[in-house]
């Protein structure tokens, strides 16, 4: 995009070339922090209205138009909320694990490829990151509910821990499944791997499968239902953040929903095409890319929450054996299946 | 073998349930259940088996259906009516005839379990639609439910 280009270029015409860099990373750091707290009121907003309808009711729809203003109402109750805490919690872990939380998911959206100029962090090991960052969020989750000295807290911790886990090797593998036909680990490169056909087409059978093993093991990762054990609310109060209020719980809640924001983001970059269009039909216009980023990523997160509002929670274990008895086995032979695709030519490309 | 079998019964489940949202969510912009309860309230008709609380209908001549055999007080397991009766002349007969004082009905403590309105011989109690019950002052929520100078319609009781 030009714009990002002049101001990059006049930044550093008018300062030294130390100052513009640092400047230049305030900038960029501001403008991720914006987009995450808007996307985060939006997805909660989107999040409401869906669930609404998946049960014909009607949703928010007082505060402003249609009420879009709704979340901001939510976000200014939340803010002017006391912090209260229990007094035997361990206060540095306890106040250190919202951010935890947050970091990882804001540092997983630095790598998001959002157009082919629209992207804060472009690594050789883009993939790699995302998979390695994603767990560190279930690390805050863990300190938040170890470090409440609350039972319930500490169980929502302890069955996040085992769920998230579990079911981290099943999105590294289905990734994995992808990788080989890209070679490479770099999302830039992913992405353009794609310009002959998404990934999805490319790889047909085995990546469709991978496709799906990857959404249910991101939704399980997320936390969100059905595989929403951690806050299991009959069982264990709100689970691991029991004990957080106000602002402190908002963290964690706006993680959520950034959390599944990222993994549709990573479902649209590495399965379809990213910020590419399709059929290059707007490859002329580059910064529309954003446009189609964001659209197959709110339908992703659409049929994720379509998942929610649709299925019952599942049990502990229930939970692990569709893990360990059915994912894991599918996505091991689905690896093989798609190397021989690969080794084979069979891939199709336009 | 039934591994398979599982995985293919498992996805078939899924888009079933998922078909079936899926319509709600077309359809639901039309036919969405909720109510926009204070913006309808000149409109809102509840449902006929709606339990709002316990009325006594009276008809025309301030008549009303109860004998005050107390089946009620009795059948209620919280104690939410209470009967206070008395005894009255027949005219005709000349005999002493139980009949109500008050019928005091404490909508506080009710559960709205309908335990009084089944067990009533002569249909005199029902339900009421009302439901905007809040009030400032718990001790209006007592109501005597028979209205002053009514009395029991005549043939009820033979
Ligand atoms: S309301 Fe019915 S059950 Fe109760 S005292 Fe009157 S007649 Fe008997
Ligand atoms: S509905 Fe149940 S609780 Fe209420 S008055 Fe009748 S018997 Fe008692």
């Amino acid at each position: 995009m030009n714009i990002i280009k002049n101001i990059h270029d006049w930044l550093f015409s008018i300062m030294p070339e130390g100052v513009a860099n640092i400047v230049e990373m305030v900038l960029i750091g501001v403008a991720y922090l914006t987009f995450f707290a808007i996307a985060g009121l939006f997805l909660v907003l989107m999040e409401r209205r869906v669930a609404a309808w998946f049960q014909l009711r009607i949703g928010p729809n007082r505060v402003g138009y249609q009420g879009l203003l709704q979340t901001m109402a939510d976000a200014l109750k939340l803010v002017s909320k006391e912090l209260t805490g229990t007094v035997k919690a361990d206060k540095f872990l306890y106040n250190l694990a919202p951010y935890f939380v947050i970091i990882s998911a804001l540092m997983a959206l630095a790598v998001m490829p959002f157009t082919q100029e629209i992207q804060a962090f472009d690594i050789n090991i883009g993939i790699f990151f995302l998979i390695a960052i994603s767990s560190i969020g279930v690390i805050g989750i863990l300190l938040g509910g170890w470090a409440s000295n609350n039972k319930f807290a500490l169980i929502g911790a302890m069955r996040s821990g085992v769920q998230t886990i579990s079911y981290e090797l099943s999105i590294g593998l289905s990734l994995l499944t992808m990788i080989l036909m890209t070679g490479s680990l770099q999302l830039s490169e992913i992405v353009t791997v794609q310009k002959s056909g998404w990934l999805i087409i490319q790889g047909h059978i085995p990546a469709v499968i991978a496709f799906m093993i990857y959404m249910i093991a991101g939704t399980a990762e997320t936390n969100r239902a059905p595989f929403d054990m951690v806050e299991a609310e009959s069982e264990l109060g709100a689970g691991f953040h029991t004990e957080y209020s106000g602002m402190k719980f908002a963290y964690f809640f706006l993680a959520e929903f950034i959390n599944m924001f990222i993994i549709a983001a990573i479902a649209t970059t590495i399965f379809f095409g990213a910020w590419l269009s399709p059929f290059g039909i707007t490859e002329s216009i580059p910064w529309l890319g954003v446009f189609w980023f964001m659209g197959k990523t709110l339908i992703l997160v659409f049929l994720m929450m379509w998942f929610r509002w649709t299925f019952p929670r599942l049990r502990v274990d229930q939970l692990l054996t569709l893990e360990w008895k059915y994912l894991l086995p599918i996505n091991l032979v689905n690896i093989v299946i798609m190397a021989l695709i690969v080794w084979l030519n069979l891939t199709i490309k336009f | 073998m039934s591994y398979f079998s599982d995985i293919y019964k498992g996805i078939k489940t899924l888009l079933t349930g998922m078909s079936v949202t899926g319509k709600y969510f077309l359809t639901s912009r039309k036919g969405a259940i909720t109510q926009q309860y204070p913006d309808n309230r000149a409109t809102l008709k509840m449902f006929d088996r709606f339990r709002g609380e316990v009325i006594m209908p009276h008809d025309e001549n301030n008549e009303h259906a109860c004998t005050g055999c107390q089946k009620c007080e009795i059948a209620c397991p919280n104690g939410t009516i209470e009967i206070i009766w008395d005894r009255g002349i027949n005219e005709e007969t000349g005999k002493k005839k139980k009949k109500i004082d008050k019928f005091v009905y404490h909508l506080s403590l009710c559960t709205m379990c309908g335990l009084c309105i089944d067990v009533c011989p002569t249909d005199a109690i029902e339900w009421g639609q009302n439901f905007e019950n809040s009030v400032y002052d718990r001790t209006k929520l007592t109501r005597v439910l028979n209205k002053p100078e009514s009395k029991l319609r005549p043939g009820i009781e033979d």
